[in-house]
């Protein structure tokens, strides 16, 4: 396959993509507001949080495949950004519910009510106003990133000693907000949200806004990541990911591109976050557990390594099969299927469901234009010289 | 005491007791206060235990103990109390006469945790003078514990008689409580007990010295210096204790560790399921000690020994299974075996819960590896000490094996330049085949040894796949002596912060620890040089 | 060899149709599954986790709920019409709580949910309730400070568990120096707030308690456990009062046994651990340990209600060793409570049922007879209960009658003056002195 047609199949494929995001992010909203309830047509709210939730797991999936798929890095504690960034939002949602906690406290929250605490603690300031907050939510994770990344590329810690050591951060900030000292509601986290810039976040409207806007953060992630790994930069990531020392001796600073890459990534998985709060009404330390960053690197894994598509797609139905086999009858059996699931897409479809779906493409294309020559050249009455026996 | 020893005294004291005395039933204030032991009260309870101690009569002891192995029983209806022996026989506990039968509606006499106090003192003020040297040190220990005035007595008797070392150390002891919180002893007797318990040198003596309340200022002053020198020698102890947790922890994180050195470290397989293979052998444990239980109860404390093997096979060839069905097709991709092997420990974990259920199973200790003894002032237990003896054996074997067996050989052949070993004729499949069902096998093992001090449970192997993997890539992958150094320098460090940050913040501490060091040193501990590495 | 014809259809049999055909029949699936009919049967939503953590405690309630709906149906249902269980997994995970909460009100219509275990997982669903309007039985203690209109919670609060227990021991064993141990979430930290302020309040100084906290599922337990005979060694008689999470304590007990720490001279006294837990710990060395319960299994009644009730739950179960616990009996009594709620009101909408609720009586299995206050929260009995070789409870001390449950505990500044009252206030957090009701009350 030559990098010309590469390039024009993802450019299809990313069409058809934004293409049914857009949809969706419009028809899904618009058939639950304005459809009577009950018709056949009108998505239920109930639908549109669970979509909702789908698709900021679909735009942490795109953020760890920009950075596995695209740069090599394994990161198993991505779930550590995504919950930094709810945590930001959390906080700013906390600030919203004012004087309607139970304990009718206009500052403090009421965990630190009960727990006796009697001011705000200073890294709460400011998250009473949305843009600060929002600002937050991309400069926490960031700046996390930008600093685990200087330390652990400039040390050139590579593979999985930096697998590993991304599941010790991530560990470690589980424990972290466990402890209620630390001023984040410890195990019981952030919930019993009431408001998001003035409107009422359990409101049909508010969730198919949230649910849009999910759709378009997840449109402009994944704009901006085919920006870059289709830039010249995505080039020198992709040698990075396929020869690092090869491409550190061509002259590239392999360190500084990959602390591009990861911060930038680190910040979409905070975004995700930040939209998955209000969607789900709770940000806990759970986030954090490293099985959730195991699973979303295995979502990419079944959509497709490297596809950004792929990445978004295989989100999305890992977390349907989750949402459909963890009811009914076959709630018992669930995690024989989730984990039957994982062990055979890792065995018969390696490259994920897109990957393979675009080997199968190509070669059946090839087969196609092969097969148009060989009958064309039939009918010119070549024929092809036999095997020997 | 432990339980058979007080039966069979019991009942030897009982049979002299029917043979020697036949009193006749007088209704006394002994009579009184047996049949107090029916009326299931417990400050009543108290009082008949007080009653009965001090009676001097010859069914004090019987009783007593009878009461604390839940051999007294009582009959509501009719306030009759009886004693049934070990044998099957029983007699009346107010007046020793023999009867055929205990009524159905009579139940053992209900104790809570004062009266097990009161009834270890009446029994300590008992036994002084017992036969047996064992019950005497106990009874001396149990009168120290509970210094009551009314046992000086009985200490002094027995002190005058006593010839055995440690038993009269310890009456002394007892002897030197008793008169520190004897309000009416001289100011010598209270200097002398004040220094008998320095030099006895730990916590209870500590807690004794601390508890007196008002004393003469000499004995005060004494006292004060007994604690200074007690504390200090204490501080110096906890930081032996500190140590010796962290031995035991590390040998615990070794123990897990281990197994994931040889599939991650050696092969370069990331098993996600390998907490998975040390569930598995905690449950063949649990299985091996099922049939024990039911079927051959005499070979409880040889369960473990059994259930090792045991467990080694069965997780071995779980793990050989694996290696064949799912990890030969995924080598040189070893990311992809880290997500079919999560795959695999939820199917395995979810597997387990609809066998076994999905709460505890009990694991018991074998007697061997239950309880503790003291060592100067630390106290050791034996379950943490054959742990530590074991992880080391296993390790030491495992490296014997990969130096001088065969297999070992081709092993290390295949890890460290697999094309070359296949070309001298190795069959390298067999090999992968076999290094995996090792590396399962004694995460097999370690599960044996962790459902002594953990949940048995389908939780069991997610609690410790993340500490295996700090401890393998802390200590460098691929060398089974940077694992080793690497789980004690973790263990020890941990439980040194532990005291100062405590346990949530001490484990942060160590992450981040972790994280940093990684950045000095990026593969680890014991880096492996050479070509392989950039493989 | 294809003919031109084939050829042609494959080539526009594009890409972009594949996909876009995935994508349609995937959403279809979705939107399928959100609707399906109501019949002739009351549906009743089962809301605990089957898998994960916490599936050691909760799949024993999920059990329990199918059993009672069994044994509500021997006898004829509700209103005419037999109960179906909608049981689902929400697997440990707290976001799955809600979003299988959701699921069960919208898609399947059910009339009532028992559910839930830990604090967080009701935090989760809480506000899902409150939007959709429906109800949720807890049958877990916990740290209280809480009344929602939509919640019933028919496990204990801090003033029907914990201080009951602390009395005992102040009064019985004559303890003086305390150590509250605990896992360090909500409810183990409201708890401790609340004794820290209890005892303070009968004279006990501070530096006689000594309050720890270790993470989730903590299995070295060395260190504490020696610091708790340190401490204990101080002269004075001590106790520790653990509020340490289930998974944690079988490797706590272990060590305490093994350390030689006997419930004669630290007894510990419990309040998550049941039956179900000392199921999986050799018992032996634990005897005199205390728990506080409203609930032992070996408790005898006069009438045989409990031991009918174990003889049914093992036959329903086949398994002769199935033990019964405290959130169990908390079930039982819930699950009868809004049957007989149900029946008055001679219907299943939520809103009927909540007003109906309060006042309604049950009987609870030791007994007596549970009642539905107007906070939410019933009345019930408390029992200390002593481990016994055979991994059951003796009970050594139980209060006079039942004991009404504290919605808003007295003892912390925040909430001394709060009440709950659904009844006459129509308000979850009403301030008495105030007469204000605070936040958003409903």
């Amino acid at each position: 396959m030559t990098p010309h047609m590469l390039t024009r199949s993802l450019d299809r494929s990313a069409t058809i993509f934004l293409a049914v995001v857009a949809a969706c992010g419009i028809l899904i909203p618009l058939s639950n507001l304005l459809l009577p309830a009950g018709s056949f047509l009108q998505v239920p709210t109930y639908l549109v949080a669970l979509w909702g939730k789908y698709v900021c797991y679909a735009i942490l999936a795109l953020s760890i495949d920009l950075i596995w798929g695209y740069c090599g890095i394994l990161s198993l504690g991505h779930g550590a950004f995504f919950a930094l960034g709810g945590y930001a939002m959390g906080m700013y949602l906390m600030r919203q519910i004012g004087t309607r906690g139970v304990y009718g406290n206009p500052v403090l929250p009421d965990f630190m009510v009960f727990l006796n605490w009697e001011k705000l603690p200073w890294y709460w300031y400011g998250f009473d106003m949305f843009w600060f907050a929002a600002l937050m939510v991309l400069v926490v994770p960031g700046l996390l990133a930008f600093c685990f990344g200087w330390l652990a590329f400039r040390s050139r810690v590579t593979g999985v000693y930096l697998s590993i050591i991304t599941q010790a951060m991530t560990y470690a900030l589980l424990l972290a907000f466990f402890r209620n000292d630390f001023g984040f509601g410890g195990n019981n986290g952030l919930t019993d949200f009431k408001d998001i810039l003035g409107f009422n976040v359990q409101a049909e409207g508010t969730r198919a806004a949230l649910f849009a806007l999910s759709c378009l953060a997840l449109i402009v992630g994944f704009l901006i990541c085919r920006a870059i790994v289709s830039s010249k930069l995505g080039k020198v990531l992709i040698a990075v990911r396929d020869a690092e020392s090869r491409t550190r001796f061509l002259g590239y600073r392999v360190e500084s591109y990959k602390l591009f890459v990861f911060t930038v990534s680190a910040c979409m998985a905070g975004v995700a976050g930040a939209l998955y709060v209000p969607q789900v009404g709770i940000i806990n330390p759970s986030e954090f557990a490293p099985g959730n960053s195991i699973e979303a690197v295995i979502w990419v894994a079944v959509g497709g390594r490297g596809t950004l598509v792929g990445a978004a797609l295989g989100a999305v139905v890992v977390n349907y099969a989750k949402t459909f086999f963890t009811s009914g009858v076959l709630a018992p059996y669930w995690l024989f299927m989730l984990g039957a699931l994982f062990i055979l897409v890792t065995l018969l479809l390696p490259k994920g469901i897109v990957g393979t779906f675009n080997a199968w493409w190509d070669s059946s294309k090839e087969k196609r234009t092969a097969a148009t020559s060989v009958s064309a050249a039939a009918e010119d009455g070549v024929t092809e010289p036999k095997m020997a026996e | 005491m432990p339980a058979h020893l007080s039966a069979r005294l019991c009942s030897l004291a009982l049979s002299l007791f029917l043979i020697a005395f036949a009193l006749p039933a007088f209704a006394g204030p002994f009579e009184d206060a047996v049949a107090k032991f029916a009326n299931d009260d417990f400050s009543d309870t108290e009082e008949a235990i007080g009653v009965v101690a001090g009676s001097g009569n010859p069914l004090a002891f019987p009783i007593i103990s009878a009461l604390q192995d839940g051999r007294l029983m009582a009959d509501p209806d009719s306030k009759k109390v009886y004693v049934t022996g070990a044998d099957g026989k029983s007699i009346d506990a107010a007046t020793g006469a023999a009867v055929a039968s205990v009524p159905d509606n009579a139940s053992a006499v209900r104790l809570n945790n004062r009266l097990r106090r009161s009834v270890d003192a009446a029994l300590g003020g008992l036994t002084l003078q017992s036969p047996d040297v064992g019950t005497r040190l106990q009874a001396a220990q149990s009168v120290f514990k509970s210094h009551e005035e009314t046992a000086l007595e009985a200490v002094d008797a027995a002190l005058a008689k006593e010839t055995n070392r440690s038993v009269k150390t310890a009456l002394g002891e007892a002897r030197a409580a008793i008169l520190l919180f004897k309000t009416d002893a001289t100011e010598v007797e209270k200097l002398e007990a004040v220094a008998t318990l320095k030099a006895r040198g730990d916590q209870d003596a500590l807690a004794l010295l601390t508890g007196m309340g008002d004393q003469p200022a000499s004995v005060t002053k004494a006292a004060a210096s007994a604690i200074g020198s007690i504390q200090s020698s204490l501080a110096v102890w906890s930081m032996v204790q500190n140590a010796w947790y962290g031995l035991s922890l590390g040998s615990v994180l070794l123990l897990a560790a281990i197994g994931l050195a040889i599939t991650f470290g050696v092969m370069g397989v990331i098993n996600m399921a390998h907490g998975e293979m040390v569930m598995i052998g905690a449950y063949t444990t649990f299985v091996v000690q099922e049939v024990i239980r039911t079927r051959y109860p005499g070979l409880f404390d040889y369960s473990l020994l059994i259930a090792v093997p045991l467990a080694f096979l069965v997780a071995g060839a779980i793990g050989v299974l694996i290696e064949r069905s799912i990890i030969r097709f995924l080598y040189g991709r070893p990311l992809e075996t880290l997500l079919a092997t999560w795959g695999l420990s939820l199917v395995l974990q979810q597997a387990v819960r609809t066998m076994f259920g999905p709460t505890n199973r009990e694991v018991g200790n074998p007697s061997w590896m239950s309880g503790a003894f003291e060592l100067g002032q630390i106290t050791i237990t034996y379950n943490r000490l054959w742990i530590l003896v074991f992880t080391l054996a296993v390790f030491m074997i495992l490296l014997a094996m990969l130096r001088y067996t065969a297999l070992g050989l081709e092993m290390r052949a295949v890890t460290q330049n697999r094309r070359m070993a296949a070309s001298m004729g190795i069959a390298t499949s067999r090999v992968d085949a076999l290094t995996f069902g090792l590396g399962s096998g004694i995460a097999g093992i370690a599960g044996v040894a962790l459902s002594q001090i953990d949940n048995v449970s389908p939780n069991l192997g997610q609690s410790y796949i993340i500490d295996s993997f700090m401890v393998v890539v802390f200590g460098g992958v691929g060398n089974l002596w940077g694992t080793l150094v690497g789980a004690f320098t973790l263990g020890i460090a941990n439980k040194f912060l532990e005291p100062v940050a405590g346990a949530v913040l001490g484990k942060i501490a160590i992450l981040v620890l972790i994280i940093l060091f990684i950045q000095k040193r990026p593969r680890g501990l014991f880096a492996l040089k050479g070509r392989a590495v950039e493989a | 060899m294809f003919s031109k014809s084939t050829h042609d259809i494959a080539a526009s049999f594009s890409r972009r149709g594949v996909l876009a055909a995935t994508a349609g029949l995937v959403l279809g699936l979705a939107s399928l599954t959100g609707a399906k009919a109501a019949d002739d049967t009351i549906k009743v939503g089962v809301l605990h986790s089957l898998s994960g953590t916490m599936a050691i405690s909760e799949t024993t309630l999920k059990d329990t709920i199918l059993f009672l709906i069994d044994e509500q149906n021997k006898k004829g249902g509700v209103l005419g019409k037999k109960l179906e269980a909608v049981v689902v997994d929400p697997a440990s995970n707290w976001p799955l709580f809600a979003e299988k909460a959701r699921e069960l009100i919208t898609k399947d219509k059910v009339s009532v949910v028992f559910g839930c275990w830990t604090s967080v997982s009701r935090k989760s669903v809480l506000p899902v309730f409150k939007e959709l309007n429906n109800i949720l039985f807890y049958p877990v203690q916990y740290e209280g400070e809480e009344s929602e209109r939509n919640v019933f919670y028919t496990g204990a609060a801090p003033n029907q568990q914990a201080i009951p227990a602390v009395d005992y021991l102040m009064k019985e064993e004559k303890v003086k120096r305390w150590v509250l141990a605990g896992t360090d979430y909500v409810y183990p930290r409201t708890t401790n707030k609340i004794l820290e302020a209890y005892l303070k309040s009968k004279g006990v100084a501070q530096e006689d308690i000594m309050i720890n906290y270790t993470p989730f599922g903590h299995s070295d337990w060395q260190t504490i456990v020696a610091d708790i005979k340190k401490f204990g060694s101080a002269g004075k008689k001590t106790a520790v009062v653990s509020t340490i999470n289930g998974d944690a304590n079988v490797p706590f007990y272990k060590e305490l046994g093994n350390q030689g720490i006997k419930a004669k001279d630290i007894p510990v006294v419990a309040f998550s651990v049941g039956e179900e837990e000392l199921a999986g710990i050799d018992t032996k060395p634990l005897v005199g340990h205390l728990a506080a319960w409203n609930y032992f299994e070996s408790i005898k009644t006069k009438d045989g209600s409990n031991e009918k009730f174990i003889k049914d739950w093992q036959a329903y179960t086949k398994n002769p060793k199935r033990v019964t616990n405290d959130p169990m009996e908390a079930h039982v009594i819930g699950f009868n409570m809004w049957v007989k709620a149900v029946e008055k009101v001679k219907s299943t909408d939520p809103d009927k049922v909540i007003d109906a609720l309060p006042g309604i009586e049950a009987p609870n299995l030791t007994g007596g007879v549970s009642k539905m206050l107007p906070n939410h929260h019933i009345t019930k009995p408390v029992f200390i209960g002593e481990i016994k070789a055979n991994g059951q409870f003796d009970v050594v001390w139980k209060t006079p009658g039942l004991v009404a449950g504290d919605a808003w505990s007295k003892e912390l500044e925040g909430s001394k003056d709060l009440i709950g009252d659904w009844v006459g206030k129509k308000c979850g957090n009403f301030n008495t002195k105030t007469n204000k009701c605070l936040g958003s009350g409903s």
